[in-house]
């Protein structure tokens, strides 16, 4: 298929500008630029590639879509008719406050929500995804200490089996990173957090469930034991899709959480985004969250600013619409729907890998939200790889489950069914699995060359990333 | 002689300078290697630390320091050719006057430790 760019022609045009009707005006030259190449193409054209493309990408909905760690659930389209609505969708990002009243009640609504969800006192709305959430919670971590004189505060501690994202966040905020080792059953080992915290400990940063697909049993005897050490402790709500409604962080011995409004509350994600990552915090901390503050006084609502803020961490006030899909989504469930919800991603995981172990090993015990399979077996004994696995469910009308993380576990599949997958989508993708495991013991290269449904087969993925051609 | 660590690279002494690579197992857990991030010469590494990244298709991966010492060379052509990094018997980096790691393997030790 052709790109875009490819198929443009020199003066062609899909729009009819107004007439101009101010003066013109001429740039000095040294102000212009060349060499911006912009598709020349007609509306139709326009809208038959597009549409072309849209036919060839594979969403949530388009079927089971059971990539681990993303909550790929079901985006109901109620959201985006809230969304729509002209007087959220026209406003304008530099109206006054006292114009723009409603944006600003849902700012303030959803935030009393999600401070709710996560046992919280003060929340943000500004981070645009969760690494920009948990890169504005490594800095309050940071303005926190200094404003208390402790500068010794260096480090921060991430189990190995956390999100490659955490340490990154970590170390863009100045931090040094330690990494904590985990036990056989994929716990914290809590011997080795005792030998690395210290008075250098700034703060710890957990998945819980982890990244395993596993609740952290000893999660207060570890936010104990950091704080304890004078450290604070971070949440990441990656996963919060499994115990949201159930148990909150705030319970739990943290002090900070990251939540991601695109997984966990159903706003739309994959391809790059918008997401929203609002930070959650406990009162100490309220004071260190980004400005400006959506604050509420007898007049109404405006924007406050806070002396110790780490300050603005985006444009304007976050990505507004995102935030507005999630408020519809936590009102339309209520309390207990959200609880259903959890309960049901959990019910939903345990019943596929329980089906799943008919025919292939899945680990002892049960999972939460999401479990991780280890394709090292069936590589031993007929080389299809993770990866080829993977490739065979493109061709049964099945997204891939995340591959090759977590990186503790050999070739891993790590899937993630969600609450809004039926019984028998999960019976469906389990007969999937079984054929393509059977498959590999009788026909190993038909695996190997699969997809072989789909208008591209297998990506040369070193060559992308050694040569990537990112322009027309 | 190489000598192998337990997170999968391998040194060996030649002239008094310490070579670092990775191990066949490594390379084929990692995949194809489309990324070499090599540290700087004159830089310090410690045993056991991490002191460069491989990137693959399908992760991110650090590369232990076998050796304490000061980075002496790198080996140049795999900014060019990453991929190169996986192969059998290809340095990565060498240290001059090194101190080796503690508890590294032979080669019949490690292999034997992937069972």
């Amino acid at each position: 298929m052709k790109t875009v760019f490819e198929k443009s022609v020199k003066g062609r045009c899909g729009v009819m500008p107004a007439a101009l009707d101010v003066e013109r005006y001429d740039f000095d030259a040294d102000r212009l630029r060349d060499g911006l190449v912009l598709p020349e193409l007609s509306e139709p054209e326009v809208a038959a590639h597009y549409t072309a493309l849209s036919k060839r990408t594979f969403g949530v909905d388009d079927g089971f879509y059971p990539l681990g760690s993303c909550t790929m659930k079901y985006n109901p389209k109620l959201n985006e008719e809230i969304a729509a609505l002209p007087g959220f969708r026209d406003a304008h990002p530099l109206a006054r406050a006292d114009k723009m009243q409603g944006s600003l009640a849902v700012i303030d609504t959803l935030s009393a929500y999600l401070a709710g969800i996560t046992g919280m006192d003060a929340v943000s709305l500004q981070p645009c995804a969760g690494a920009h959430g948990e890169f504005t919670a490594m800095l309050m971590v940071h303005a926190y200490h200094r404003s208390r004189g402790d500068e010794g505060r260096t480090k921060v501690l991430i189990p190995d089996s956390a999100h490659g994202t955490n340490p990154a966040s970590a170390a863009m905020a100045g931090f040094e990173v330690v990494t904590l080792a985990s036990a056989p059953d994929g716990s914290i080992d809590l011997a080795d957090l005792r030998l690395k915290v210290g008075e250098d400990t700034a703060a710890l940063m957990l998945t819980n469930p982890s990244t395993l697909g596993k609740f952290e049993k000893h999660v207060l005897e570890v936010a104990d034991i950091v704080h304890e050490a004078g450290g604070l402790m971070y949440y990441d709500g990656a996963n919060l899709n499994a115990v949201m409604g159930v148990v909150r962080p705030g319970d739990m011995g943290f002090d900070l959480v990251h939540l991601n409004l695109h997984k966990t509350f159903s706003a739309p994600h994959g391809g790059g985004g918008p997401g929203a990552g609002p930070v959650c915090c406990k009162a100490e901390l309220a004071a260190f969250l980004p400005d400006p503050q959506v604050v509420r006084d007898k007049k109404g609502f405006r924007f406050g600013r806070s002396d110790w803020s780490v300050g603005r961490v985006s444009a304007f006030y976050g990505n507004f619409g995102v935030c507005l899909k999630a408020l519809a989504y936590i009102v339309t469930l209520g309390g207990k729907g959200l609880r259903a919800a959890a309960e049901t991603a959990v019910l939903n995981a345990n019943y596929l890998r329980e089906k799943i172990s008919y025919f292939y090993p899945v680990g002892e015990g049960r999972c939460m939200h999401e479990f991780v399979l280890s394709m090292r077996k069936l590589r031993d004994e007929t080389g299809v790889t993770a990866l080829d696995v993977a490739k065979g469910l493109i061709d049964r009308g099945i997204h891939p489950p995340t591959m090759y993380f977590p990186l503790i576990v050999e070739d891993a599949l790590m899937f993630e069914p969600t609450e809004t997958a039926s019984k028998e989508t999960l019976d469906a993708a389990a007969a999937a699995l079984k054929e393509i495991v059977d498959l590999a013991y009788t026909d190993p290269a038909a695996l190997h060359s699969a997809p072989h449904n789909t208008p591209v087969g297998r990506p040369d993925e070193a060559g992308a990333a050694r040569n990537p051609v990112v322009k027309g | 002689m190489k000598q192998y660590t337990n997170t999968h690279e391998w040194v060996e002494l030649l002239e008094g300078k310490a070579y670092v690579g990775i191990s066949a197992h490594a390379a084929e857990e990692l995949g194809e290697v489309v990324y070499v991030d090599l540290p700087s010469v004159g830089a310090a590494v410690t045993a056991g630390e991490p002191c460069c990244e491989l990137e693959s298709v399908k992760a991110v991966a650090e590369v232990n320091s076998p050796a304490s010492g000061i980075v002496d060379a790198v080996n140049e052509q795999l900014a060019d050719s990453p991929e190169k990094a996986g192969e059998e018997g290809v340095w990565i980096f060498a240290i001059a006057s090194p101190v080796l790691a503690e508890g590294l393997m032979s080669e019949a030790e490690y292999l034997a430790s992937l069972e």
